[in-house]
């Protein structure tokens, strides 16, 4: 079965069960948004996801191939790629260098300078502090530089963890406008990991709410915001 | 003024060689963390390799590369089978900062005595691979010798070399980023692992050259760069301990601070002296002199 399929996913943190008996499907080209609140078990379920922690049982396969217990190293090199929270990006490195890192275990040079104009050509903020230290960018331009580089790795599945997290409304607009296009233009398939839960399932296919680390409702994302219910429990507004 | 001058001289000459002992320090340590007692045995031991090269061709030129070599092996190896084990089991806890630490510091005890085993306790030395007699103007001789030219020199070439490795290649970049952000180097699909352990081999080459160059004008036995080691920490902490530049900076202060010290005041205090500069460094700049920017993380 092709795109991201978890199936009856537990993920331990410790003595605490993070994630419990999870199971959703992502088809290829859909953008899924996974909300909940803090705490919900989102962070460690992307972590696992791009092969930073290791799931405790259950399944994920991508494309029918099960991706639990690989390093994230080679989950990179076969498309999916990961922008953890944090503004992941290196502030002792300069702009070029942090969009660089996207591309350097890339063999094909030339689509890697193609993908760094395409990414500034999404982003010309980025154009314009390629020499500075990343350290001088603000909030929403490292939010930028992190998924600039990693659309440089050419990515089948893009694993996004809260990046609207601290930014201005107008910025977060930008922002998820941004990743829309993305999908739309280069096919990728997206899990969005948010807390801002009307922005993300606005742009989204499905969404998918989780809480406690178990599920509390999946279904189509224009279903889940117009749904009362779980209006007033777990999207708050 | 010409006297001066002259120990300026002879302090750069020490001083580069305090410098490349601080650059294998601070490779390693920002390549993992770990304050590498064991780079004293690891230099030790390339040297002594180096002599048996020196020894069987009678050729300078074609040991240093050898010696190169075998510490680069070496470091790598002990990285592979020693470091990356430790940090991967211990973990947490108490013991997870120190113990490669400590263990390093077995490591130096260890390697002394197989070198010691293999090769004795005698002082040797080296045929020298240029002259030790200093330079002539008209009728003044200066202590600066060729084989200061030469240590000066080579210091230069080396840590040209390391800088343009680390600001222009793709290797470079990998070694920084996993040197200042692990997790998102591996995210963005450099090998760590591998990443580490070409830090260590530099570092163990970068320990080498620096056991070859001090020998030739001194002596060489299983701890005759013991003290290189203490040199060597002192000038990588008033650099900062992170950037090569501090290392550069760090050595050559220190080197200059000494030969000051044995020319003006008096040869028993070189040890001394070496930990007031430490120590004032500490005190008044504790991050280093080039220590590198803390940054703020939102």
């Amino acid at each position: 079965m092709s795109g991201l399929v978890i199936s009856q996913l537990n993920i331990s943190h410790g003595a605490i069960r993070a994630v419990n008996d999870l199971s959703f499907t992502v088809q290829p080209g859909q953008l899924a948004a996974v909300i909940g609140s803090n705490g919900a078990g989102k962070t460690t379920l992307l972590r696992t996801l791009s092969g930073l922690k290791s799931a405790h049982s259950g399944s994920v396969e991508w494309n029918g191939e099960s991706i639990l217990r690989k390093k994230p190293e080679d989950l990179v090199r076969s498309g999916i790629v990961h922008v953890s929270d944090g503004k992941s990006v290196i502030p002792e490195l300069t702009v070029k260098e942090n969009l660089a890192l996207g591309g350097i275990w890339r063999k094909d040079k030339k689509d890697v300078a193609l993908a760094t104009e395409e990414a500034i050509d999404l982003f010309p903020r980025l154009g314009e502090r390629l020499q500075q230290s990343a350290d001088t960018l603000s909030g929403g331009e490292r939010q930028m530089l992190a998924i600039g580089r990693a659309l440089i790795a050419r990515p089948k599945l893009l694993l996004l963890d809260e990046p609207s997290l601290g930014l201005a409304p107008l910025v977060i607009d930008q922002i998820f406008q941004a990743i829309k296009s993305l999908r739309d233009r280069h096919n990728l398939t997206v899990v969005l990991v948010e807390q801002n839960a009307m922005g993300a399932l606005r742009i989204a296919d499905i969404g998918i709410i989780i809480n406690l680390g178990k599920l509390v409702a999946s279904g189509p994302a224009h279903e889940l915001i117009d749904n009362p219910s779980l209006r007033a429990a777990y999207l708050g507004y | 003024m010409g006297r001066l001058l002259n120990t300026i001289l002879i302090g750069v000459s020490g001083g580069s060689i305090y410098s490349l002992m601080a650059l294998a320090l601070v490779l390693v340590w920002r390549s993992t963390r770990v304050v590498n007692f064991a780079q004293a045995g690891q230099a030790i031991l390339s040297t002594y390799i180096g002599y048996v090269v020196i020894t069987h061709t009678d050729n300078y030129w074609i040991a240093f590369p050898v010696a190169l070599v075998a510490g680069a092996l070496a470091g790598a190896l002990i990285d592979i089978l020693m470091v990356r084990t430790l940090m991967k089991r211990a973990h947490s806890g108490p013991v997870a900062g120190i113990a490669p630490v400590i263990a390093t510091l077995g490591l130096l005890g260890l390697i002394r005595a197989v070198v010691g085993m293999i090769w004795g306790g005698d002082l040797r030395q080296f045929k020298l691979p240029v002259s030790n007699h200093g330079f002539t103007f008209g009728h003044n001789t200066i202590p600066f010798a060729p084989i200061n030219l030469l240590i000066v020199v080579t210091t230069v070439v080396v840590m040209l070399i390391f800088s343009l490795i680390f600001q222009r290649t793709n290797l470079g970049l990998s070694l920084r980023a996993s040197a200042y952000q692990p997790e998102i180097a591996r995210l963005a699909g450099i090998r760590v692992d591998l990443t580490r352990t070409i830090g260590w081999a530099f570092a163990g080459a970068a320990g080498a050259v620096a056991g070859m160059l001090v020998t030739p004008t001194n002596y060489l036995s299983p701890n005759s760069l013991d003290l290189l080691l203490v040199s060597g920490f002192v000038a990588a902490v008033i650099g900062g301990l992170e950037s090569l530049v501090g290392a550069a900076v760090g050595g050559l202060i220190l080197g200059i601070s000494l030969a000051l010290v044995l020319e003006y005041v008096s040869s028993s205090l070189a040890f001394p002296v070496a930990f007031v500069v430490l120590i004032a460094v500490l005190l008044f700049k504790p991050s280093g002199l080039i220590g590198a920017k803390r940054t703020r993380h939102a």
